[in-house]
């Protein structure tokens, strides 16, 4: 657990933008009528989305809506710690995973570029640009080191390439989230040597199929001749 | 060919993301290829099937799939609707597999979601994703809208069963991933697990009957109909059948997501797979077969070591979520301990006394093993302390929290010995005032 506060300094006012409203009806309209306490945390999420992290008066609104006591959204948002309750890098907020795979493979030395870069964990930077955080495993320890900025996934990090990362933000370019190590995916580098036989992607394997110990009162279908 | 598995026995043909991961390009690869023949045969029929494939939850635990959906109350009584939820809540460090058949493949989950809630009475289905999992949400839903205008699923669909699939989402909380937790966060709430019983087969969401499965255990049900129980129940030896996504990560040449058949040989799945152990076998140090919860392994006992879910837990370990970290000569076992404690210690949600005070406490004393500042009792009152941890908390993070530093000083105790020996070495008075335990 960890102690979680909302900020000393906080916001008169919060309402929804109209695109932020329309996305949290659909949120509600998920669940059934009587349960709409449910879109919570989605709500949550688009006030952070919507204004960089959560306010109190943003917590006061989603109580209004969903017709909830303030201290339940109150707790949800202290409970759960990808709400930040008070500001990040408007530009750059970098999540860097600590957890052991990631800190096996080298993230100990990310967050020496971090230090470097933007300051202590947590801080703003003067500019009011970037923040970072350690965060517990983001579940891509195939692709660790890695570090989640403004909420994609930037995968195989070196101290080099994160650094690159963090100076392509500040000179306005957004550079592209995935792996920095020429992967698609989580594939071994280079060396595919599965998922290669040509027959299971040319549509054989949509031709109709009779599926194998059917009840034998269900009809079995004709198989189709090959075309 | 490498390893077990031919190509042709493979279940997520788009594990690496190189083909379409639409419905067009999922369909080409067999899904939804005899959905409708699969549904018609009925309830019992895809239990029995199931239960008969062998498939074990590929969550953690290893319960029986189709055991799990027969669980659920035969019909639909006196008003209530029955729920499926789907766990895609993947957090436990290691463990990267949902994720690539959510962005990948995530037309095997829907269908498989349609199957599962054909078999337990359900019209609904929840897909409760980790709230990190952003651009995977983004594909996961759009793959959901394709079956919608494919008329796949919803109301009047194709296939003759009225369901509706809805994601949701977290928001950084590991403990989500225990499943009543999960549903306390569902239902909009702390995710604080509840006590069992009920389970949720009779109470979940909302108060209704639920189930909740594993992504992986979902995803593959389509397939193992299709081919049948027989096909799947082939692979792996007796009571571990199947085939199993292995996350492999840590020090290896080539960290990887791979499909493969159960019990492979570690070694096998390392040097055919994996690149190697980096440095060469001889190298490697000790292994965590299953996802951070279950203890490390020691590389002498990795030589034959099958990886299943009974070969694991007869060496003490678990095959968990065949997550595989792998840590050779050169890591810093204690140190490496001591993250994973913090990560509990951050996770608890505070619940249990014994968890909540007990995580934090272990988390304390493991950083000071990291550097030697202790003393060489203090080893087995942490032991103690794990002991009175363990099984004494609601949920399983208060275990899972005790059992990779039982693990470490199960296998590797003369390495914390020693180093407590060397820090102690040349310093009159190190019993004083930098030791802390309790806050």
């Amino acid at each position: 657990m960890s102690v979680r506060r909302l900020a000393k300094e906080q916001p008169a006012s919060f309402a929804f933008s109209i695109e932020s409203q329309v996305k949290a009806d659909w949120w509600i309209a998920k669940y059934p009528a009587e349960r709409k306490q449910s879109a919570v945390i989605p709500m949550l999420w688009l006030a952070q989305k919507q204004e960089g992290w959560v306010s109190e008066p943003a917590i006061q609104e989603i109580s209004r809506q969903l017709t909830m006591p303030v201290i339940r959204v109150l707790e949800v948002a202290t409970f759960y710690v990808m709400f930040q309750l008070q500001p990040v890098g408007k530009l750059a907020f970098v999540q860097l995973c600590g957890t052991t795979p990631c800190q096996l493979r080298g993230a100990l030395d990310l967050k020496a570029v971090l230090k470097a870069k933007i300051g202590q964990a947590n801080d703003v930077s003067a500019d009011g640009k970037f923040s970072w955080e350690e965060v517990e495993c983001l579940g891509a320890c195939c692709n660790a080191p890695m570090a989640a900025i403004n909420d994609y996934y930037y995968e195989d990090l070196t101290p080099e390439s994160l650094a690159q990362i963090l100076d392509d933000f500040a000179a306005g370019k957004s550079p592209q989230p995935g792996s920095y190590d020429g992967r698609k995916a989580s594939e071994p580098k280079g060396a595919i040597q599965t998922l290669i036989d040509p027959s299971l992607y040319d549509g054989s394997l949509a031709q109709k199929i009779t599926i194998p110990n059917l009840p034998s009162a269900a009809p079995a279908p004709a198989p189709e001749p090959a075309a | 060919m490498v390893g077990i598995l031919e190509d042709k026995d493979r279940i997520f043909t788009n594990l690496y993301g190189l083909q379409d991961w639409g419905l067009e390009g999922a369909k080409a690869r067999g899904c939804w290829n005899g959905t409708k023949d699969i549904l018609d045969a009925g309830r019992d029929w895809i239990i029995d099937n199931m239960k008969n494939s062998g498939l074990r939850g590929r969550g953690g635990a290893g319960f029986g799939t189709g055991l799990k959906w027969s669980f659920m109350p035969k019909e639909v009584k006196d008003g209530r609707p029955h729920y499926l939820v789907v766990n895609a809540d993947e957090s436990e460090p290691g463990t990267c597999k949902d994720r690539e058949i959510m962005r990948h493949d995530p037309h095997l989950l829907i269908e498989g979601c349609l199957i599962a809630s054909r078999a337990m009475l359900a019209h609904a289905c929840y897909i409760y994703i980790r709230g990190e999992y952003v651009r995977e949400r983004e594909v996961l839903e759009a793959a959901i809208k394709q079956a919608y205008d494919a008329r796949l699923v919803g109301k009047n669909n194709v296939h003759g069963w009225d369901f509706d699939l809805y994601v949701h989402h977290g928001a950084g909380a590991y403990i989500c991933g225990e499943e009543t937790a999960l549903l306390e966060s569902l239902e909009g709430k702390k995710g604080q697990p509840r006590l069992k019983p009920p389970f949720p087969a009779g109470a979940g969401l909302y108060g209704m009957p639920t189930t909740v499965n594993n992504v992986e255990s979902i995803a593959v049900a389509g397939t193992i109909l299709r081919r049948g129980a027989g096909w799947f129940a082939g692979f792996g030896r007796p009571n571990n059948a199947g085939t199993k996504l292995f996350c492999v990560s840590g020090h290896v040449n080539l960290p990887c997501n791979v499909e493969e058949a159960m019990s492979i040989p570690f070694r096998q799945l390392m040097e055919d797979h994996c690149g190697g152990v980096r440095g060469g076998w001889g190298n490697l140090k000790a292994v965590i077969p299953g996802g951070s919860s279950v203890p490390m392994i020691p590389a002498e006992q990795c030589e034959d070591l099958p990886m299943d879910f009974d070969a694991l837990r007869n060496l003490k370990s678990g095959l968990g979520t065949a997550a595989v970290i792998v840590m050779d000569k050169d890591t810093d076992l204690v140190r490496a301990i001591a993250r994973l404690s913090y990560f509990y210690k951050h996770e608890s949600c505070g619940q249990c006394t014994p968890c909540r005070e007990g995580t934090g406490w272990m988390w304390r004393v493991m950083e000071r093993m990291a550097t030697g500042e202790a003393d060489p009792k203090e080893i087995d009152t942490l032991l103690d302390v794990t002991t009175q941890v363990e099984g004494h908390t609601i949920c399983a993070l208060g275990d899972a929290a005790a059992w990779p530093i039982q693990g470490l000083f199960r296998h590797f105790r003369h390495e914390v010995e020693d180093r407590i020996a060397t820090y102690r070495t040349g310093r009159l008075h190190v019993q004083g005032a930098s030791l802390i335990a309790a806050e």
